[in-house]
């Protein structure tokens, strides 16, 4: 604990660490800059209120929300688990489903392509129930939904093993049934780690465009999204590429603030804490 | 400072060598050519090493426009060769070109279906027909441009279930069995082998596609270049473009 106190206080940094942290710094921001430079701005207007690029727009943020809400139904359950539950292969399971963030997208497109595709594994059973998910919408949310929710899984899990497991175990001492303290315990308590992954959920799904190019397809309205639009304008009319590429930059500029800025480091102990000593009050006060 | 030259080194390194500064015809030539010539471009830079010892011919294989871009931005070519000219024209607007550029190769498009054609696609008229599902190249590039001349010649309502950005996306979607029907080039048929089945369709004359090559303005190698020019145009060139599936030059 001392040591922990005396690294707080302490801030001296080597002045050629700053010089590399300016330079790490510019790698990021530079290339960012450079779009705000290219953009046209006489035409940015029309360009990115043309009927493509609105459509795309369209598309980007219904799917998006769309996988985010399906990452929430799915992802919630599979974080607890893997933060909570004891059964076999645990630490393979969570490996795997963290695969998506480190494999290239156009992988988890061509494994989603034999998964849900025609002669995929599952193809020939949904062709029976008259589905046909290749070149749908749905594969597109399908596409968003297989890379997001890792984002969503981790930040849930971190989120449930800092918080550990003590007022659920008082709630369950109290006699409250695992359904209520999951309702009026657990819910609670992950409210902003859920948050805040549901946010990076969104994010990456606005930004897919690997899986989708290869699952999905690419056709206006249905399921070319807004990066797929702006690879598309890149082939005829640059200018309007580097213009929707600023739109979807600032959308992550705000999404990336929702996520970390307004409710200052979200996830330091005191806020967490803070909303631990409200959340389990009523749980404890309905318990019999 | 050091982030620009980061980045210089980086963009370097993506093109490849750049020429050595003599102009002897030995060294590094750099081509930069469409990706549906990878397979003929490739025997004939073999065929150039081997006729002009110490020479080395390195080709960079991406989509005409993506070149173009690279080729505008500075990226160290010697030789373009593009799968239509309005991206050679670009460059030449641009005063990237030294002389005119030649006119080597044409290509047609083709229906690609899946082996053992599940859909039954005889004719371009079939492409239209209800239930039919039809994957082509997006307008913006040269192989949706030649789709949608043919369909309004035609007067054929082709509906496609997705508009890909480049030919071999479409092509992967008939190797997969996605799609019933792909309309992709002569040479992506002749390349993909029997992963797909061919169907011929006369209307296809109606929508040539010419492919132009030059030697960059850039280029510091422009002896090597010339000769490397005159292979790829000349009968020697032009046998293994054929057997690639390409038409000859019709000026």
């Amino acid at each position: 604990m001392r040591g922990m106190k005396a690294r707080a206080a302490y801030t001296g940094v080597p002045g050629w660490l700053y010089a590399l942290a300016v330079v790490a710094a510019l790698v990021v921001v530079l290339p960012l800059l450079a779009i705000v430079a290219r953009v046209n701005w006489a035409n940015f207007l029309p360009m990115v209120t043309s009927e493509p690029a609105l459509s795309a727009l369209g598309l980007s943020l219904r799917t998006s929300a769309a996988s985010t809400a399906l990452c929430i139904v799915l992802g919630v359950p599979l974080a607890l688990v893997l933060a909570r539950g004891r059964f076999p292969l645990q630490g393979l399971l969570r490996s795997l489903v963290l695969l998506p963030l480190v494999l290239p997208p156009v992988v988890g497109g061509i494994a989603l392509l034999y998964t849900f595709g025609r002669q995929g594994l599952l193809g020939g059973a949904l062709e029976v129930l008259g589905l046909q998910i290749a070149f749908s919408t749905t594969a597109v949310v399908l596409a968003q939904t297989f890379v997001a929710l890792p984002f969503l899984v981790v930040s849930l899990e971190g989120a449930l093993r800092t918080g550990g497991s003590r007022y659920e175990a008082v709630a369950a001492t109290l006699g409250a049934p695992p359904r209520v303290v999951f309702r009026r315990v657990t819910l609670p308590l992950i409210l902003p780690g859920l948050a805040s992954g549901a946010v990076l959920a969104f994010a990456r799904s606005l930004g897919e465009f690997g899986a989708t190019l290869t699952f999905a397809g690419s056709l206006q309205g249905v399921t070319r999204t807004l990066p797929l639009e702006i690879y598309l304008q890149r082939e005829t009319d640059p200018d309007a590429a580097v213009a929707l590429s600023l739109v979807l930059v600032a959308v992550a500029v705000a999404v990336v603030a929702l996520a970390y800025g307004r409710p200052a480091g979200g996830r330091t102990a005191g806020q967490v804490s803070g909303k631990r000593t409200t959340a389990p009050a009523p749980a404890g006060g309905n318990v019999p | 400072m050091l982030a620009a030259a980061a980045l210089t080194l980086g963009l370097a390194g993506c093109a490849g060598n750049a020429s050595p500064g003599d102009d002897t015809g030995e060294g590094t030539l750099t081509v930069f050519a469409a990706a549906s010539l990878t397979s003929s471009f490739s025997e004939l830079a073999e065929m150039f090493e081997a006729q002009h010892p110490g020479t080395d011919v390195t080709v960079s294989f991406a989509g005409s426009s993506d070149l173009a871009t690279q080729i505008s931005q500075g990226a160290p070519a010697d030789v373009f060769a593009s799968a239509d000219t309005r991206n050679m024209d670009k460059l030449g607007d641009a005063g990237l070109l030294q002389g005119e550029p030649r006119i080597f190769a044409t290509n047609t498009l083709a229906i690609a279906v899946p082996t053992g054609n599940p859909a039954g696609i005889n004719s371009f008229a079939d492409l239209a027909r209800a239930g039919t599902r039809l994957v082509t190249c997006a307008r913006q590039v040269p192989c949706g441009a030649a789709a949608a001349a043919l369909s309004q010649q035609h007067g054929t309502g082709l509906s496609p279930v997705s508009e890909e950005n480049s030919v071999t996306d479409v092509l992967g979607k008939v190797i997969s069995g996605e799609a019933d029907a792909g309309l992709v080039y002569v040479t992506d048929v002749r390349s993909a082998g029997d992963r797909v089945e061919s169907v011929p369709f006369p209307e296809a004359a109606g929508a040539v596609n010419t492919y132009p090559i030059a030697v960059l303005a850039g280029s510091r190698n422009t002896t090597t270049a010339g000769a490397f020019m005159d292979l790829v145009a000349g009968p020697e060139g032009r046998q293994v473009l054929a057997q690639a599936g390409f038409g000859p030059a019709t000026q």
